[in-house]
């Protein structure tokens, strides 16, 4: 019988995926120039993409989301990565997913109808446990709706926009700075829980000019995926070592990996006629996030210490936590007390959280820019505890301090 | 004694053996032909990544070929292979999917390939039908056959896959059919092993979603059809439109050296880089 071929080839020069020197971070740094910066969401995000070790970005031009595949095409070969623009966003998500198994950590950027497209293949990035991390600038919908506004209406088409179970994570930045930093974490995320990560920024972020400061080398803790530990024979791309989360062979490795959208088993070979082979899969893709929400879960608790009876609670999330910060100023300046919990991490939804402020507050205000989201994610984790009032605004114009003062004071 | 094996056994994930094709399916012809172009030229299946779709022939080189694999979502393999190739130019990258894949649901990442001219082998599995799904009309099903969602007539046209690729740019286009089983696999072996991007369309059959709607019951049917239908290219240079109505045109139709995708890619990554180098050395 004749044996295929085994002896490696000559070294290649493209390595799988690797944590990167001080030295290349430093050659980011030097490609973006100052320490200080002042740019927009989009820019930033591109920044921390580069910083968190993105050497593969793949898009379609679409506003308000398009600075980010152009200030990428710019700067991405001048650190060895490539940058290529497809033909829709349906290519898109899979040519990073594609460059992901084949090494590189990998990002595409979009905005809502474009969000729309890349659902089937999030889908398949969250089946096969394939880390990646999707920018999506929201701007109004549905449909077309208003391509230069932001809003904040893919909040539940993040979690929930490809068909069947599955868990993902989403990060709301509500600065510029803070758009650089979470995609530092929505790599980190995705390289440790082999996910894909939505950065749901939106137009008003990504094109708003703010100041930035660039991280040195030991500020940022970089992650990369869960190298294989077993031998090539033995090597089971989707076997559980009891954390849920698998080793990944990167193509090219002689591992011979076996990646499918179906399910599959351990050996990630099709299983589709099994229904127990399904259940356990998907009961471990959704727990290896539920089961980690803790480790996870970032929020901004803005609580005054000591307040008694009559506290109101304000539940913010992105740019919309701006105008609540003006307005919790001003509203407590009036004497009130107010409780603001600023949520980062969109999904997994920080229930004990809201809960636990619903447990202090005797109503809660939701302000968002779509006609009701997080209300409901709000609603069912306070179980009744307190009366939520939701405060729905669409058409690209933020909330005004002073439209939440007066909901918050009964008078809206 | 052991049991006698098949010579190419170690080419495929024997674990998973035997494979799901119905009988009389052209996929086994095609896998056949696949491992023995592997084999004949040497590849490592190792340093080997087979990208497939949705369909039946999306099954031959996923799950049977024993390289990297990724199955993808339906009419995407292009696209993940694009990027595939893209991180890892030193590395063969295939795609084999069927006509519903590639040029159907899949038809946009397909032109958009051959345009960039990049460095991926798609073979397509031209069964003329969704047969997976239990034979529905394909963008590939001739005109006037019934099928389960024409059952009065199909009043389409068929697409010329090959020449529509031809005309989008890629370095290397052929066609074949299954009876055509050796020029198929050198066909392979050129598509694997020069640079750019390769397509050959393989005409194939599907007695049992296909054929039984068109008369053609047995494998062997379909076989003599493709070689009573077949003409080699050259042969047709002087025939009219009218006389290649019926005829399964096989053949080279086009072998060309264009500036290959990655290839550009990384030659202006390295420019990049070199001209951040010299700046930063002219700085001191």
């Amino acid at each position: 019988m004749r044996k295929p071929r085994t002896k490696p080839a000559a070294a290649s020069k493209y390595q799988p995926v690797r944590p990167f020197t001080e030295e290349e971070f430093s050659r980011v740094r030097r490609v973006l120039g100052q320490k200080v910066l002042f740019v927009q969401g989009d820019a930033a995000v591109s920044y921390g993409a580069l910083l968190a070790g993105c050497r593969f970005f793949a898009g379609y031009p679409i506003t308000p989301a398009t600075e980010t595949s152009e200030i990428l095409s710019q700067l991405l070969p001048r650190v060895g990565g490539v940058c290529i623009q497809m033909e829709d966003e349906i290519a898109s998500v899979g040519a990073i997913i594609g460059a992901s198994r084949a090494g590189a950590k990998s990002m595409t950027a979009t905005s809502g109808p474009g969000f729309s497209l890349m659902q089937e293949n999030i889908g398949y990035a969250a089946m096969t446990e394939t880390p990646c991390v999707i920018v999506d600038v929201q701007r109004s919908g549905p449909s077309t709706g208003q391509p230069t506004e932001g809003a904040q209406g893919d909040i539940m088409q993040a979690k929930w926009g490809s068909h069947g179970d599955y868990e993902l994570i989403a990060l709301s930045p509500s600065t510029v700075q803070e758009c650089l930093d979470l995609t530092i974490d929505a790599f980190n995320l995705s390289e440790i829980y082999s996910v894909p990560v939505i950065l749901l920024t939106d137009g008003i972020i990504g094109h708003m000019r703010e100041k930035v400061v660039l991280p040195e080398f030991e500020e940022v803790e970089l992650v990369w995926r869960k190298a294989p530990t077993r031998p090539k024979d033995e090597f089971q791309p989707f076997f559980d070592d009891g954390s849920k989360i698998p080793e990944t062979a990167t193509f090219g490795t002689g591992y011979h990996t076996y990646i499918t959208g179906l399910t599959h088993s351990d050996t990630g070979y099709p299983a589709t006629d099994s229904q127990p082979e399904h259940h356990r899969l998907v009961s471990r893709l959704c727990a290896k996030i539920r089961d980690n929400r803790d480790k996870i879960i970032k929020v901004q608790k803005d609580y005054q210490d000591g307040a008694e009876e009559n506290t109101i609670g304000i539940v913010s999330y992105g740019v919309t936590s701006r105008s609540v910060n003006s307005a919790v100023k001003l509203l407590r300046r009036e004497g009130l007390n107010i409780d603001h919990l600023r949520i980062i991490t969109n999904w997994p939804f920080p229930e004990k959280e809201v809960a636990e402020l619903a447990g202090r507050a005797g109503r809660i205000v939701i302000p968002e820019l779509n006609l009701g989201q997080v209300y409901h994610s709000v609603r069912e984790a306070a179980a009744g505890q307190c009366d939520i009032v939701p405060m729905w605004k669409t058409g690209g114009e933020m909330h005004t301090p002073d439209e939440i003062i007066r909901v918050v004071k009964g008078n809206g | 004694m052991s049991e006698p094996r098949h010579r190419l056994m170690g080419y495929v994930r024997e674990e998973i053996m035997p494979h799901r094709f119905c009988s009389g399916c052209g996929c086994g012809t095609v896998l056949n032909a696949f491992t023995n172009a592997v084999e004949g030229i040497d590849l490592d299946p190792g340093r080997m990544v087979c990208v497939s779709g949705i369909g039946c022939s999306s099954w031959i080189p996923s799950p049977y070929f024993k390289s990297d694999t990724l199955h993808t979502t339906h009419g995407r393999p292009i696209a993940f292979a694009t990027g595939v190739k893209m991180m890892r130019p030193d590395l063969t990258v295939v795609v084999i999917a069927g006509d519903g894949d590639v040029a159907g649901i899949g038809g946009n990442h397909l032109i958009h390939a051959a345009r960039r001219n990049i460095d991926l082998s798609v073979f397509m599995v031209n069964n003329m039908i969704y047969g997976m799904t239990g034979g529905q009309v394909a963008p590939t099903t001739p005109a006037g056959v019934k099928t389960t969602t024409t059952p009065h007539r199909n009043v389409e046209p068929p697409f010329r896959v090959a020449d529509l690729v031809v005309a989008a740019g890629a370095g290397y286009v052929a066609r074949w059919t299954t009876y055509h089983a050796f020029p198929l696999m050198e066909s392979m072996q050129n598509a694997m092993t020069r640079k750019g991007f390769s397509f050959i369309e393989i005409i194939s059959q599907c007695p049992e979603n296909y054929g039984r709607r068109i008369g053609l019951r047995r494998a062997i049917d379909f076989l003599k059809m493709f070689k009573e239908k077949a003409i080699r290219i050259e042969k047709t240079r002087d025939m009219s439109e009218e006389e290649l109505k019926d005829r399964i045109i096989i053949g080279r139709l086009c072998d060309r050296d264009r500036p290959e995708f990655a290839d550009e890619m990384h030659k202006l990554t390295a420019e990049q880089v070199a001209g951040l180098k010299a700046s930063k050395e002219a700085a001191g």
